[in-house]
């Protein structure tokens, strides 16, 4: 702390609140945290379980266009040339809200069949149908691969928010709240300090009355009967006072 | 950094990009998901026996360099070659998905994103371990 805290009722007052809200943060964020975390390791099993299966479809897809290469020759170019300006096939980017985290999702959208004729002109020379089916396996892998491509960017998203989340979690409760408590018990330790220091002036002052009420009542009595116990008793005013 | 985690701009609607051999690409163009505009950029690449390496980074820089790109499938052998510049891309869109190719048979280990999955989940080497045995 830079300032010093003026060691005050109010401020102990003060600085119990800041505790309080402190301990209620931390909660809320490890319980954020917690919740991250369990979507978290939902998503990366999903991504290990799905890349499984796209390896077979991926297969499927290749031996599927092997087939229409045989049944129609080598339609490629073809397919290069038939390439649009624009096409429909894209993408759209849905946000899913968990636990306060804004996740993408991916979905596709658009028909490749209503684009130009051109790509219907594929097949005429033959294998029409096999290319069709080729053109069906490669949809259904794209589709996986867009469900896949989700899950990754949810996963670098939810990555990143977890590191900062455990961030903060850590900072309150090692760094804010210790200082915080360190600072309630500062203050409550000076107060002490200083209600005792009240209570032994108190204690003093009173002696001190008692004393010299009891010198003078001596000293009206007359000096006949006590003199030399009084001395005794009360040493001399030689004695040094003790100091506390 | 600044793009990591952060909300993403909900624009109307991205791309998929591919780059591939001249067998992916065909069929994904298939589905329609190509576009080249009358400058002559497309969003897919074929790449033969001739395409250098260079060729192969300039276009998946000139991809990230475009904000309308949601997907860019690379085949894992390809995405070998390149490995540097996946790894420093952080962004989260476009993001970058490993596809197994036809020579090569698809390697988990080297999937950038599957490997830190399974490290995550499993601890370093079970996670190894499990995803070997994927295929």
């Amino acid at each position: 702390m830079s300032k010093a805290i003026l060691p005050s009722r109010m401020n102990l007052a003060v600085f119990k609140q800041k505790k309080i809200g402190a301990k209620k943060g931390f909660d809320l964020l490890k319980k954020k945290s917690d919740a991250l975390k369990k979507s978290f390791r939902e998503i990366l099993a999903k991504i290990l379980e799905t890349k499984k299966r796209m390896g077979k479809e991926f297969n499927l897809a290749l031996i599927s266009l092997a087939e229409a290469n045989f049944a129609a020759g080598d339609f490629s170019k073809s397919v290069l040339d038939s390439v649009k300006t624009r096409t429909n096939v894209r993408l759209n980017i849905s946000s899913e809200n968990v636990a306060g985290v804004h996740l993408p999702i991916f979905s596709l959208r658009g028909d490749a069949d209503d684009q130009n004729d051109d790509r219907q002109m594929l097949g005429l020379t033959g294998g029409g149908q096999a290319i069709q089916r080729c053109k069906e396996r490669f949809q259904k892998f794209l589709k996986i691969l867009v469900d896949i491509a989700s899950l990754q960017t949810q996963f670098i998203t939810l990555d990143e928010v977890i590191k900062v989340t455990n961030r903060r979690v850590n900072a309150l409760e090692y760094v804010v709240i210790p200082r915080i408590e360190f600072t309630i018990s500062y203050i409550e330790k000076e107060l002490d300090e200083e209600s005792r220091e009240d209570f032994f002036r108190l204690k003093k002052v009173t002696d001190n009355k008692k004393n010299e009420k009891i010198e003078s009542q001596k000293i009206a009595k007359g000096n006949d009967d006590l003199p030399e116990q009084t001395e005794s008793i009360f040493g001399g005013e030689d004695e040094e006072e003790l100091l506390f | 950094m600044s793009k990591k985690g952060k909300a993403f701009r909900t624009k109307g609607s991205l791309l998929v990009a591919v780059i591939g051999d001249e067998a992916t690409v065909t069929g994904f163009l298939l589905t329609g998901i190509g576009e080249r505009n009358r400058k002559g950029d497309s969003n897919f690449l074929t790449v033969t026996k001739d395409t250098t390496l260079s060729q192969i980074e300039i276009f998946f820089r000139k991809l990230l360099d475009r904000d309308d790109i949601g997907i860019i499938m690379i085949s894992q052998n390809i995405a070998e070659q390149i490995r540097n510049l996946i790894t420093e891309h952080e962004e989260v869109i476009p993001t970058v998905m490993e596809i197994p190719s036809k020579d090569v048979a698809y390697d988990p280990e080297k999937d950038v994103i599957l490997s830190r999955a399974a490290r995550i989940l499993y601890g370093n080497e079970v996670g190894m371990e499990k995803l070997r045995q994927i295929d």
